[in-house]
Parts: C-alpha cells; structure tokens; sequence
C-alpha cells in the first residue's frame, strides 16, 4: 500500500474535500493503483538531472509599469455566490 | 454535398462568390445541430441568436462589397473551458455551472474579430480531465461514427461537433492529448501548437505547464487557417512566445522530399491496436513513396511518460483548483464556518475524477513526498524532453498512433481510471516536451471506426508538419 487511510483523510483535508464512508475504500484502491504504477520512475536515476517545470525556456517576463484598465467592480462582483456592498460575502472567520 | 459538411475554405469560396450567404449557412447548420443534438450531445450551451446576429454582418459586409476574412461567417464552437464574455462557460462541472466569464479569451476574442460565427460552447471532461467526456458534469457525448462509443476526450464535444456537421471547426484544447486524441477518435484533423504559440489568456486552468489551444478542423488547410487566426503573442499571458507567427498556408505545399520522419519502436509495442499499426506503417510507407526518408528511432524514456504527466498534471491541478472555494465565482454549498463552507462546495461541486487529480496532486506536492513524486516527475521530464531534442538533431518529423486504440464503448472504461490514463501514451510525451503535435485520419478499422495518426515537430516548427500532413491528405 503506497498511501494509508490515515494519508487520504490528511490529503483530503488538505485539498478541503470530504471523503465519504462509503467511497473510503474505492478511494483508497484507485488512488494506491496509480501510485504503485508511477512508482516506475524509481528506476530512473535523475541525479544529475535538473528538473524542467516549464518545456519553453521562459524567464522573467517583464512588462511596461504603466497603470491599465482593470476589470470593473460591479463586473468581478457578477459571478459571486454572495456579496455585500462590493464584498465578496463569506461566513464569519472571526468570533464576535 | 450539405452546406454543413463542407470546410471552411470552400464555404468562404461560396460566401464570397454570393451562391451562399452567411444567413443560409448558420440556419443551415443550426437545422443539423437541431437533427443531430439529441443523438450526439456535442453542446452545453447554443448561441444561436450571437451567431445570427454575426450571420446578418458578414452578409451586410458581402452585400457591401467589403473583403471578408477567410472565416468570417464561418460556423464553430468553442471548448466550454474558453473564457466567452457573457456566454456561460461551465468547464463540464456543477462548480462552474452558472459561471458568465467577464472577459473572453484571446483565442476566442480573435476569431470574434474575424466575425466566426459562434454556434456554441462545447462539452468536454470536466476540467479537461478525461479522454472520453464522460466526465462531463452534465451528459456525455457520442461519437457521430457510431453512437454507442465515446469522442474521446476531453475536447469531445468540439471533435464530434465537427465530425457531426454540427460546425466546420472548432477551438479544443489540449493538456495530455485532449485534441489529438478525440480528433482521431472522431476522424477529424486536430493540432496542438507548440507551447506559448497560443494565449492561454481566458483558457480555465487545468495543468498550466501543458495546456494549450489549437484547432479542429475537416482538413490540413483549415487547420492552417484557424491556426493563422489564434496564434501570437499577448501581453495577457506571460508564457506566450514572442516567436514570429508564419503564414501557415504558406505550408500548404504537397512536397515531402527530403524530409526526414523517424519511427520511434516505442510507440509500436505491445497493446497497440494491431489494425492501427498497420495503418500507421501504410502511411509510413506513402510518405516513403512520395519522397520522404523514413528513420527507425528510438525515444528511450517514452515508458515512463504516463507517469510523469500523471504526477505533474494533477500536482499543477490541484493548485489551479484551489480558486474554486465558493467564494468570488462559482457554486457555495452553505457551512457552518468558512472551511465547512470550502468543503462542502468542492465536495458537493467537483466531480469524481477531479476530486481523484486533485487528491494525488496534492499527496504529490505535500511534505514528506515531494521530493519522492513531484520533483522526481519534473526530472524524468527533461530525459523525456531531451529524447525528443537528440531525435530531432537528425529529423524533421516524427510519426506514431495518436491512440494506442480506436474509440471505446461508452462506460468500458470508467470503473478503471489508470486504464483511461494510459490512453494518453501516443501524446502525453509531446505536451511534456512542449512540442507540437497533430492528428490527422488515415482510415477506418474493419468496423468502420476512423484510425488517426499523429505528426510530432520540432518546437515552434507547425510548418513541416502542416506540409506534411497537406502531402499526405492530398495523395489520397
């Protein structure tokens, strides 16, 4: 077993989903399958190996510091499930 | 032969030639989309009044005596994980489902200036995570071929659109394979440009290091017209390269000679559809016969690539996905507390296969494993970066299957996600090296089932394979 129950309750917290009781074990079968079959690259030695997170060799890509137009209030506001004026409305973080 | 099934470039002929007018084609198409809609399900949303509208401008344009562009007025559909400014864009998932984009993207903005006639947004795998459309959050697709089989995926919806007569092309977009490989499904040309040829600009955000746009067409010429149109640099996407953009209908020249095409043994191994290898060394053979040299060779890492994308595609998912927290766009499932609030959004909203990427992307990225999966995966991609750059030292083109197999049935492959993946081995190699790679027919099967090929090219060199691909298309 590559990954343990208590593994996927930590990584299902940590991608702020909930994993139900009765996908636990389907869960934990398909997860352990595709990590068992990556493990191949295990094989590999990459030690001298610099790792490439980009194929494009693209480095700091800098633009003009001149102020543009940027997206309306009202228009960033459209698609908010909840709003209050020009917020974005969210339950309380904070205690009273 | 119908209006609908006819290409771009001979509809413009008859546009501009007035034996057709835009007005007829976009009814003409929108009769077949009301045919063909419920046997194959290629939309999420028609916009059917945006594209009349269109219509009835290039039409006052032509009346004009205006010159119109090689696609205005020319019917199409646009992936539904393309940004359109007050066009819902949904990415196939309930999290997105009343989701009205503020902006378009480039790609999309681009060919609105071309005054293309939009028909609607296509389905796809929710999030592009898929090779079926299955996961669609909404319906699943079918392929126009035979309807009890699957597109392909994700960008299904797009290829059967175009397969089906429901629009002359269309915009996909491709992260492991997901326009090469429903492009072969469906018997329709399909190219991923080279990495940062196309804005990512507006385009949702799966896996940023590999997505990109490219178009479905009915053959090599539209492809070098839709690609002519979209491509270039913009100031709104710092990964989009500052490479000059050819005329790549300057490419559409039927002439191989010379050109060096390597067959890597790899891509012919065990698993591979016996029938398709037979018709991808047919069409080894003509290229042979019309000129070119063909080269046995070898891309020794190619085993591992399956791995890699499937470690670094959900890593980079998992972060682009975080944005979805119920809060500035998107579904809000209600919670007690703010955290509550994010979990039961995302884990009422996202589907079974992006909660699954999600999940692995972040066991990938997470202390402990980091170093073990992530970091071990961005290595094994520059080996398999580098084949492809020692290959081409001594190649043009390099020739494989898109598809280790032809189109599936529809639910043969959903209770096994890693065998869905592994669909991905002919093209995820190509987005892992940021090549450009293309899907062109090269036949059926004995069950009639369309057979595609794949072209992979230099960076930034969609020339050869446009010329390529034109040669092959025109010996036929």
């Amino acid at each position: 077993m590559k990954i343990s129950e208590q593994d996927i309750k930590t990584v299902a917290s940590l991608s702020r989903l909930r994993i139900r009781d009765d996908e636990k074990d389907d869960v934990l079968f398909q997860l352990n399958k595709i990590l068992t079959y990556v493990e191949n690259l295990q094989e590999l030695d990459t030690t001298n190996v610099e790792p490439t997170t980009y194929a494009l060799p693209i480095q700091n890509v800098f633009r003009e510091d001149k102020v543009k137009p940027s997206l309306d209030r009202e228009l960033a506001l459209s698609n908010a499930p909840l709003k209050e004026d020009g917020y974005f409305k969210v339950p309380r973080v904070l205690e009273a | 032969m119908a209006l609908y099934d006819k290409t771009a470039h001979e509809l413009h002929d008859l546009l501009t030639t007035k034996k057709i007018s835009a007005a007829e084609l976009t009814a003409d198409i929108f009769s077949r989309v009301e045919e063909m809609e419920d046997k194959i399900g290629a939309y999420l949303t028609l916009t059917r009044d945006k594209a009349e509208a269109t219509a009835k401008l290039v039409d006052e344009k032509i009346a004009r005596g205006d010159k119109i562009s090689l696609l205005e007025g020319i019917p199409c559909a646009i992936k539904d994980n393309i940004c359109t400014k007050g066009i819902r864009t949904t990415c196939a998932s309930k999290i997105l489902e009343n989701f009205v984009p503020p902006y378009d993207a480039t790609a999309y903005k681009k060919l609105v200036a071309q005054n293309s006639v939009i028909v609607g947004k296509a389905n796809l795998d929710e999030f592009a995570m898929g090779s079926s459309t299955e996961n669609s959050g909404f319906h699943t697709t079918h392929n126009p071929h035979d309807l009890e089989r699957v597109p392909g995926g994700s960008s299904g919806g797009s290829t059967a659109a175009v397969a089906g007569g429901e629009a002359i092309f269309a915009l996909g977009s491709d992260t492991g394979g997901s326009i090469r490989q429903p492009a072969s499904f469906c018997g329709v040309v399909g190219l991923k440009p080279t990495y940062g040829r196309v804005s990512r600009y507006g385009l949702v955000a799966f896996a940023s290091s590999l997505d990109q746009i490219g178009p479905i067409t009915r053959d090599v010429t539209d492809c070098a017209l839709v690609l002519n149109a979209i491509c270039g640099h913009d100031d709104m996407d710092s990964t989009s390269t500052a490479a000059q953009v050819p005329d790549f209908t300057k490419s559409l020249i039927a002439d191989v000679k010379g050109l060096k095409i390597g067959l890597p043994k790899e891509y012919f191994v065990k698993g591979i559809d016996a029938e398709i290898e037979t018709a991808v060394r047919n069409v080894a053979k003509k290229f042979e016969e019309l000129g070119a040299e063909i080269v046995e060779i070898s891309l020794p890492h190619t085993e591992y690539a399956i791995a890699t994308y499937y470690l670094i595609a959900p890593a980079e998912a998992a972060t682009n996905l975080e944005r979805y927290d119920g809060v500035s766009y998107g579904a809000r499932v209600d919670g007690a507390d703010v955290v509550e609030m994010m979990t039961n959004t995302r884990t009422e909203k996202f589907g079974e296969e992006v909660k699954r990427r999600i999940m692995i992307g972040n066991y990938a990225l997470s202390a402990g494993y980091y170093d073990a999966y992530y970091l071990k995966a961005l290595k094994v991609r520059t080996l398999i970066q580098k084949d492809f750059t020692d290959a081409f030292e001594k190649l043009d083109l390099i020739l494989t299957p898109t598809t280790p197999n032809v189109a599936f049935k529809i639910g043969e492959m959903v209770a096994d996600p890693l065998k869905m993946y592994l669909q991905d081995i002919c093209t995820v190699p190509v987005n892992l090296a940021g090549l450009p790679g293309i899907s062109i027919p090269c036949g059926v099967t004995k069950n009639n089932l369309p057979i595609g090929f794949q072209l992979i090219g230099k960076a930034l060199d969609e020339e050869t394979i446009l010329k390529a691909a034109f040669t092959y298309e025109q010996s036929l």
